[in-house]
């Protein structure tokens, strides 16, 4: 069994450096979503690295692209690439920009950047497994911020229509959108319900909860008929004390000080 | 056309089981016969075009060929960025499909009307633009389409159109047709003009004019070739399209003549829409004749350039 809580860690160590060494943003919102990655790559997924393209592998469309660097690095010390290409984060010429490209990494499922895309994705995945006979599952990740999107909404009504029991979105529900509270921009509250009551089976977890997180993610389709929805409560720069819960680290790049002692408390 | 589209996609559906058709809630009754031979591989996604084309793009990664159908100004405008990002910067072969192309729907007002889409999806990287001018070639354009694998939009007009081909013509993408010679104006027509642009060809011949006319049914990528070859030949060519006249057709080949400096190169007559919304109520026939799209307008603004 993996020692999932050691593998966030692991990966959070490389996401304060990377955005130290890169000068690249979003560090708040790439340390929230790490558990429910970890969850999912080393918990649930059914994928091998060595076949990325495999046509009846599980799918993770990682929808908030901005937290870019917690899915490259999650695919990287999952195995699907290797040293050489991690190192290229952010490097012109590179092909790992700042949100992620099409084709830019084996394992990347999909283009993300512009918010509200990914459930949609998801869903014709989703029905592409069902029309091509395959086992496949599909788990979107998707921010807070980005339930703002009118097409989530969209995606949110067609897939219970369509009882699409291997769709399950995860909302990173870290309460804080680029520059307000999530609460106050738009009124997203009571999350949870509001898929419940566009007919998916919703939970509502500790999206730090990384053991738990796993074994809901590994059980779907959860009996429902439904797809399912998780709102997972996460914290905002989650792991390092001072960044958690404080929107500055939505743009604010640590410095080698900073960087010295969020690592040290990542140990 | 609206029915060759069906007809030709249910033929097309049969023979390849990675065709999947989505509407977004138009089309009732139209897909029968394709609901009932290709099961499973039709998608009504209600009137919700962004998450429609999105859908398309999820399925397309996966393997599959989805076809999106529903009016051409929410399968085009209404989901732009879907289409840039998800289909396009994705290169995904994905087939959007609108019916009601430039004024079909006309009496349903601005909103329904269709004179911007050829400028704005011919802007995306990686898109390939068809209009057919009649259901033959509609036929023709699926089959290409389909097979190209890479995005495409095709543009139809609605139902009962005059037909310009008297079978599925030889159609490739990207070449255009030179259906008639002529020797003082070529006329360079796109989609379901065409009719229109025979008839004002006929009108100015009646005249004493010989005007040759080509059938650019691809926009994009746009026929330079046969273009150079009827710039150098003709003393004046004319672009007609149901659609304004900036950023279309039209605007394509001013943008490709712009960048030549061959010497006599004819000067290019660009007919389409006006810089305006419609605000007033009317079919078809009346919306073309409100913005000058008639045979009659067509060859009297080409006598007139032709004499000046």
């Amino acid at each position: 069994m993996n020692d999932l809580p050691a593998i966030s860690r692991r990966i959070r160590r490389q996401l304060v450096t990377l955005s130290h060494e890169a000068k690249t943003p979003h560090l708040g919102s790439s340390l929230s979503c790490v558990d429910i990655l970890t969850a999912a790559y080393w918990g649930a997924l059914r994928i091998d690295p060595a076949r990325p393209r495999d046509e009846a592998r599980d799918r993770l469309v990682f929808s908030k692209g901005h937290a870019a660097t917690t899915l490259y690095t999650a695919l990287w010390l999952r195995g699907f690439f290797d040293d050489a290409l991690m190192a290229t984060y952010a490097k012109p010429g590179g092909t790992l920009p700042e949100h992620p490209s099409p084709g830019c990494a084996p394992g990347v499922e999909a283009v993300a950047g512009s918010l509200g895309h990914g459930l949609s994705l998801g869903v014709g995945m989703a029905l592409a497994a069902r029309i091509q006979g395959l086992p496949s599952r599909v788990y979107v990740v998707m921010s807070d911020g980005e339930c703002d999107e009118g097409s989530v909404w969209e995606a949110a009504l067609m897939a219970p229509a369509q009882q699409l029991e291997t769709l399950t979105v995860i909302v990173d529900y870290n309460k804080w959108q680029a520059t307000g509270r999530s609460s106050e921009v738009m009124s997203l509250a009571p999350l949870r319900e509001k898929w419940a009551a566009f007919g998916w089976s919703a939970y509502e977890v500790d999206g730090h909860d990384v053991e738990a997180l796993a074994r809901l993610l590994s059980h779907v389709p959860d009996g429902s008929g439904k797809p399912v929805a998780i709102v997972a409560h996460t914290v905002k720069g989650k792991g390092v004390s001072f960044m958690e819960d404080d929107n500055n680290w939505h743009y604010r790049i640590p410095n080698a000080d900073e960087l010295a002692r969020a690592l040290k408390e990542l140990e | 056309m609206r029915d060759a589209f069906a007809n030709e996609l249910l033929d097309l559906a049969k023979a390849d089981p990675r065709v999947v058709l989505l509407s977004g809630d138009i089309g009732n009754r139209m897909f029968d016969k394709f609901k009932a031979a290709c099961p499973g591989r039709f998608y009504n996604c209600g009137v919700a075009e962004a998450n429609m084309t999105s859908v398309a793009a999820g399925m397309a990664l996966s393997g599959l060929r989805p076809v999106t159908y529903t009016i051409t100004a929410f399968n085009t405008l209404r989901c732009l960025e879907q289409i840039r990002l998800d289909v396009c910067y994705q290169n995904l072969p994905v087939v959007l499909v609108g019916v009601g192309g430039g004024l079909s729907y006309a009496s349903l007002n601005a909103t329904h009307h269709a004179l911007e889409d050829i400028a704005c999806l011919r802007m995306l990287p990686k898109m390939t633009v068809i209009c057919p001018c009649d259901a033959w070639e509609t036929r023709a354009a699926m089959r290409a389409a389909l097979a190209l694998g890479a995005p495409v939009y095709v543009r139809l007009g609605k139902k009962g159109e005059p037909t310009v081909h008297d079978r599925v013509p030889d159609f490739t993408i990207g070449k255009g047709m030179v259906l008639r010679e002529g020797r003082d104006v070529c006329f360079i027509g796109t989609g379901t003009m065409l009719p229109t642009v025979l008839a004002a060809a006929d009108r100015l011949g009646r005249d004493g004019m010989v005007a040759g006319v080509v059938n650019m049914h691809t926009v994009k990528p746009l026929d330079v070739a046969l273009c150079a070859e009827v710039f150098a030949r003709y003393p004046l060519v004319v672009s007609v399209e149901e659609h304004s006249a900036a950023g279309g057709l039209g605007g394509s080949i001013a943008e490709w003549r712009a960048g030549l400096s061959t010497p006599g190169l004819a000067p290019l007559l660009r007919i389409g829409t006006a810089d305006d919304f419609m605000y007033v109520a009317g079919e078809q026939e009346y919306a073309r004749e409100y913005f000058g799209l008639t045979e009659e307008h067509i060859a009297a603004q080409v006598a007139q350039a032709l004499r000046a």
